[in-house]
């Protein structure tokens, strides 16, 4: 009886997906793109020439040359190496951000999903109220109201995050409790909670791997807007946002100080959503495009 | 029958209005109890702190109510859009941000007009191109565009073209009159616009592209319908509810974006004044910006679920069930 049941198919195994997903050029650029800012984020101080906050007041202002790659800025700091060392508070926020949204958004959409009744009214009137206000003006309010740190943000962050993953799964799992392999399970009186975590929740890793990496890259320009504001961050923090916000100043002296963090903030989130993309593309076996 | 089906979601979106508005206008009335230090103390400043002048502040302010009584005279004013006086500049705060509006409206205005005429241009063609070079490229900078922050393009503009070449200014909103203001705001309009036009583009082209793989289109290339004809009346027609749907979400993300916008370009504009009333802890201010956007942002995703049933008559009859 049971031989007869398999799992849904997921498109994982088909090969005319296998062969599409071969990674182009771009997508081949955006992982190293990734491991290399993952590299500066863990290595950052080892790997930079000098220290981040390492100040020379003889050579403030200093246009690129051979000793400082991207020049100085006002306090004589190597923009290069603040660049690098900028990398761990980049990557560390949105990371926390996108694994907490996909914890809550993966237990909140399963239940409601799987359990329907209040339980999905109260989470799913929660989300369309997410979703109805604009979610980075309601994060710079609160953060900016509280003075919040660096952290609260990134909870603050959190919170506005789930909303997605909680819709995204449920959508998933109302798909899968329809299929027959769900019915059969309950047939044979397997448990709701192990129907839920052992057969539908493996079913929804893809969506919720690739969703992952899509909150990567949105949180990361949150964090970076929110520090640019000067919320969140300390002042004189390495930290990509907040140098472009005092490289802004400076502008017309060293463009490097502002023009290198918003390319490193640019071009770290679109690795990052072309990595998402090509994932769920190959994971979930739907063109996203 | 059918008119009764619309009728009954037009009702049931306008209370949803109503009462995201009510939620979202209490979460905003918490703000003042959120902030670190009193009112009281923000009024008086150094000013005398006598037992007696704490008590007439309290009353005036109603301090002295329950909490809910205190939000509700709060609300009852709010609704005549009066938000009390900015602490910061002395001014009833609704005077503050409509001397701010002009500024801001004609950011976002002119970016969203970019947005939009850029988006389905690109899109269009990426899609009628679909495969080619053109649609590759295009598709690699939507990412891109989607991707960069606002603020980091607006830099950049800034530099190249304002402070490089000469052709804008860097700073402020010029004069009130129309050639000057339009000058002024061409860089941030830009900059605001690409994030949205890369939004449109990628809506505009996934959606054409489906309506353009229907049989219905097959079938009408065979009876020798003109491809002009079919890309617009046949093509487009059938896509317009993807691309009302991004053109919602960039009117959100462009009031947002202008926040930003306007700090990267030194704008005297509502997001200035909503980000100086958060660093001087103005919290009239900041309720009366925040609920007035917040409100404005859920106004246009009610008026585009509306707009869905007057561009796609398959939606008037899931209306009631939706």
């Amino acid at each position: 009886m049971t031989g007869t049941i398999t799992a849904p198919d997921t498109g994982l195994l088909s090969p005319r997906r296998a062969r599409r997903a071969r990674p182009g050029f771009v997508v081949a650029a955006s992982f190293v793109i990734v491991a290399l800012v993952v590299l500066c984020a863990l290595a950052g101080n080892q790997l930079a020439p000098y220290p981040a906050g390492k100040q020379d007041l003889m050579q403030t202002l200093e246009l690129p040359s051979a000793a400082h790659l991207l020049g100085t800025d006002d306090l004589g700091r190597d923009v290069f190496s603040r660049i690098i060392v900028g990398a761990g508070s980049a990557l560390a926020g949105p990371l926390v951000i996108a694994l907490g949204a996909m914890v809550i958004g993966t237990l909140l959409g399963l239940l409601a999903g799987y359990r329907g009744g209040l339980v999905e009214t109260i989470v799913m009137r929660w989300v369309d109220l997410m979703y109805a206000v604009p979610q980075l003006l309601i994060a710079i309010v609160i953060v900016g109201v509280l003075n919040g740190s660096y952290w609260e943000a990134v909870l603050v962050l959190v919170i506005l995050t789930a909303p997605g993953d909680t819709r995204i799964i449920r959508g998933a799992t109302i798909a899968q409790r329809r299929l027959p392999y769900v019915e059969a399970l309950r047939v044979l009186g397997v448990p709701g909670r192990r129907i839920l975590l052992g057969h539908i929740w493996p079913t929804l890793m893809p969506l919720t791997v690739a969703q992952t990496f899509l909150n990567f890259a949105t949180s990361l320009v949150s964090l970076a807007s929110l520090s640019f504001l000067g919320l969140g961050v300390a002042p004189g923090a390495a930290d990509w946002g907040r140098m472009l916000a005092e490289g802004r100043e400076l502008i017309a002296t060293n463009p490097w100080t502002a023009i290198a963090p918003g390319v490193a903030i640019a071009l770290t989130a679109a690795s990052m959503n072309i990595v998402g993309d090509w994932l769920h593309e190959r994971l979930t076996g739907r063109n996203s495009r | 029958m059918r008119s009764h089906a619309v009728g009954v979601f037009l009702f049931r979106r306008l209370l949803e209005l109503v009462v995201l508005v009510l939620v979202i206008s209490f979460l905003v009335f918490t703000l003042e109890y959120l902030a670190p230090g009193s009112i009281i103390d923000a009024l008086l400043g150094t000013a005398d702190k006598s037992p007696e002048v704490v008590a007439a502040m309290r009353h005036e302010y109603h301090l002295d109510q329950p909490f809910i009584v205190q939000y509700l005279l709060w609300l009852k004013d709010a609704v005549h859009l009066d938000f009390g006086r900015s602490i910061m500049l002395n001014v009833p705060v609704i005077q503050a941000i409509v001397s701010r509006l002009s500024v801001t409206l004609f950011l976002g205005v002119f970016g969203f007009l970019i947005a939009v005429v850029a988006g389905l241009t690109l899109g269009i063609v990426a899609a009628v191109k679909k495969g080619t070079g053109i649609d590759r490229g295009t598709v690699g900078l939507t990412v891109l565009g989607v991707s960069a922050p606002t603020f980091a393009t607006g830099l950049i503009l800034l530099w190249a073209f304002a402070i490089m070449l000469g052709w804008f200014p860097v700073i402020g909103q010029g004069d009130p009159t129309f050639t000057d203001r339009l000058w002024h705001l061409t860089l941030p309009a830009v900059a605001l616009g690409i994030a949205g036009t890369a939004l449109m583009t990628k809506m505009t082209r996934a959606a054409l592209i489906a309506a353009l793989e229907q049989d219905a289109i097959g079938f009408a290339r065979s009876r020798g319908v003109g491809w002009w004809r079919i890309l617009f009346v046949y093509g487009l027609r059938n896509s317009l509810v993807p691309i009302l749907t991004a053109a919602g979400i960039v009117i959100a993300s462009t009031l947002t974006g202008s926040v930003l916008i306007e700090e990267t370009f030194s704008l005297q504009g509502v997001g200035t004044l909503l980000i100086s009333s958060i660093q001087n802890k103005d919290i009239p201010v900041v309720q009366g910006a925040t609920v007035l956007i917040a409100v404005f942002v859920i106004v246009i995703n009610t008026l585009v679920d509306i707009a869905y049933l007057a561009v796609d008559p398959r939606t008037r009859g899931k209306a009631a069930t939706a």
